[in-house]
């Protein structure tokens, strides 16, 4: 069997800083998921209604979170804020942050989809039935919405989860960060490590990621 | 409700707005205003005071400055910073930094020096103040025992020059040698299987890569180990900030009283580039030739 570099995972303290990384990597996304949810859903409320300013402004925000590159975003939290305000702020806080506004504004736009893409005749069957607008909304039109924003949210934290390696780039080391340090060190060593360190490193977000696709699998057959 | 979460938002675009024309204009000034008039970088005296300092260093460049199975930083550079640490009395925070950030972490005094194998350039000197230099930098000629390769004035018009492109190497050699025919590759991998079956005569690279390679690949030898310009490592400090430039700069000769970087070449790079190399690489006391 050709040297996979397996045996550099097990090398010291190699295995239990990869599961650190992950940590830190999971610690990042879940944290920016439990903000961006209840916020996003808020959002996305507040973009179905007809307010003119509300609307261009919640339009511009999330335009400029899609159009801009999430490894922007962070230069612009982490170094930014330091250049504009002066305040120092570590690269994890600057991380939360921008995936906060970045999960907040497309969870957004995710749940403006849902809302508006329940037919009309059920506000008009829920009217007919003297339901007032506020109990049309929590008994008719959010418990479709939830459904129909299960899959489309859980893509969402998944997505959020893996793009946690940019944050390597300010200087928070979390699992690719510390994947690259590992094979770099036994470049002489152990030339093939690569493959097996990052074997574990596509391991550890398969195990962190599906629980939460079961979950939502779990969520869509309940309704 | 409502109301506050619409304020927040547009203070976030505003911050972001704000953010985005500030990167955009101070990117080449040394934006002294930054911290609302403060300076944007710790003096000497302010680092000493809070007992601990700062220093940007690459976390997977080894044998320059890389993390070792125990997760403790290990290096040339980290062999330095912790001498830096040890003498000027305080503790080091090593802060992981990558090739295309180090002059943002100065700018913005997130760090207060980069020991990130950082090449001395005119273009950098401009946005961060480099102190003297402890490593040389050079480009290296490769090839196979048989057929060393000593000049580049006689080479064969026939032959092939093996080169990865975007290196330094790439304008050095179209510039001052147009008459040499150069075979280009994107990656590392590709070049190394070049030279390996013999598609190219000799291999052109930086001088630690072409050392090591020869080091590591028994039957190939290097013939020229600094061509051209040569270029120097420094440490680096955020632009005005003198106090420490001085510091570290009276640090760096006092340390070549003692061979301090030789010292630090036989703990760290001997094994990678052989005992031999010492004195092509290591600049002792920010003299160089």
């Amino acid at each position: 069997m050709p040297d996979l570099g397996l045996n550099v995972i097990f090398k010291g303290k190699n295995a239990v800083r990869l599961l650190g990384g992950m940590g830190v990597a999971l610690r990042i996304s879940l944290i920016a998921v439990i903000i961006s949810i209840p916020l996003g859903i808020l959002v996305g409320i507040l973009m179905t209604f007809k307010n003119p300013i509300l609307k261009a402004v919640l339009r511009v925000y999330l335009e400029i979170i899609r159009i801009m590159p999430q490894l922007v975003l962070l230069f612009i939290v982490f170094f930014g804020s330091t250049r504009v305000i002066g305040v120092d702020i570590s690269g994890d806080l600057a991380a939360v942050i921008v995936f906060s506004l970045w999960g907040i504004a497309e969870m957004g736009d995710l749940v403006r989809g849902a809302i508006i893409s329940i037919p009309k005749h059920q506000y008009e069957s829920g009217e007919a039935l003297g339901l007032s607008k506020r109990q049309i909304f929590v008994y008719i039109i959010i418990p479709q919405t939830i459904k129909r924003l299960v899959p489309l949210s859980i893509n969402l934290i998944t997505r959020m989860i893996k793009t946690t390696s940019l944050v390597l780039m300010i200087g928070v080391v979390e699992v690719i960060k510390v994947a690259q340090q590992i094979i770099e060190a036994n470049r002489t060593a152990s030339p093939n490590a690569a493959f097996g360190v990052y074997l574990a490193v596509f391991l550890m977000y398969f195990i962190a990621c599906t629980p939460i696709s079961m979950l939502a699998r779990y969520l869509e057959k309940r309704r | 409700m409502k109301k506050i979460k619409l304020i927040g938002l547009l203070g976030v675009l505003a911050a972001g707005a704000l953010a985005l024309s500030a990167c955009g204009s101070s990117a080449k000034t040394a934006d002294a205003g930054g911290k609302g008039g403060k300076n944007n970088f710790r003096t000497l005296d302010e680092i000493k005071k809070s007992g601990t300092i700062n220093i940007g260093v690459f976390s997977d460049k080894n044998p320059f400055g890389y993390v070792d199975e125990n997760g403790e930083y290990q290096g040339y550079d980290i062999y330095f910073g912790n001498r830096l640490g040890k003498d000027l009395g305080v503790k080091i925070n090593y802060v992981s930094t990558e090739a295309a950030n180090r002059v943002e972490y100065l700018e913005t005094g997130k760090v207060d020096l980069i020991l990130a194998n950082f090449t001395v350039t005119p273009e950098r000197a401009e946005a961060v103040d480099f102190a003297l230099p402890y490593m040389n930098v050079g480009l290296g000629v490769i090839s196979p025992e048989n057929n060393k390769i000593d000049s580049l004035d006689n080479w064969n018009p026939n032959d092939e020059m093996i080169i990865i492109s975007g290196t330094t190497a790439e304008p050095y050699m179209i510039k001052n040698y147009p008459n040499i025919k150069l075979q280009k590759y994107d990656t590392y991998a590709n070049a190394k299987n070049a030279l390996l079956n013999g598609s190219g005569k000799a291999w052109v690279n930086d001088n630690t890569e072409v050392l090591a390679f020869a080091k590591s690949n028994p039957g190939y030898v290097v013939g020229i180990d600094d061509l051209g310009v040569k270029d120097t490592i420094a440490p680096a400090v955020t632009k005005g900030n003198t106090t420490l430039l001085d510091w570290v700069n009276t640090e760096i000769e006092n340390l070549g009283k003692e061979n301090f970087f030789h010292e630090d070449y036989e703990a760290t790079l001997k094994d990678t580039y052989g005992a031999q190399y010492a004195d092509t690489l290591v600049i002792e006391g920010g003299k160089t030739n």
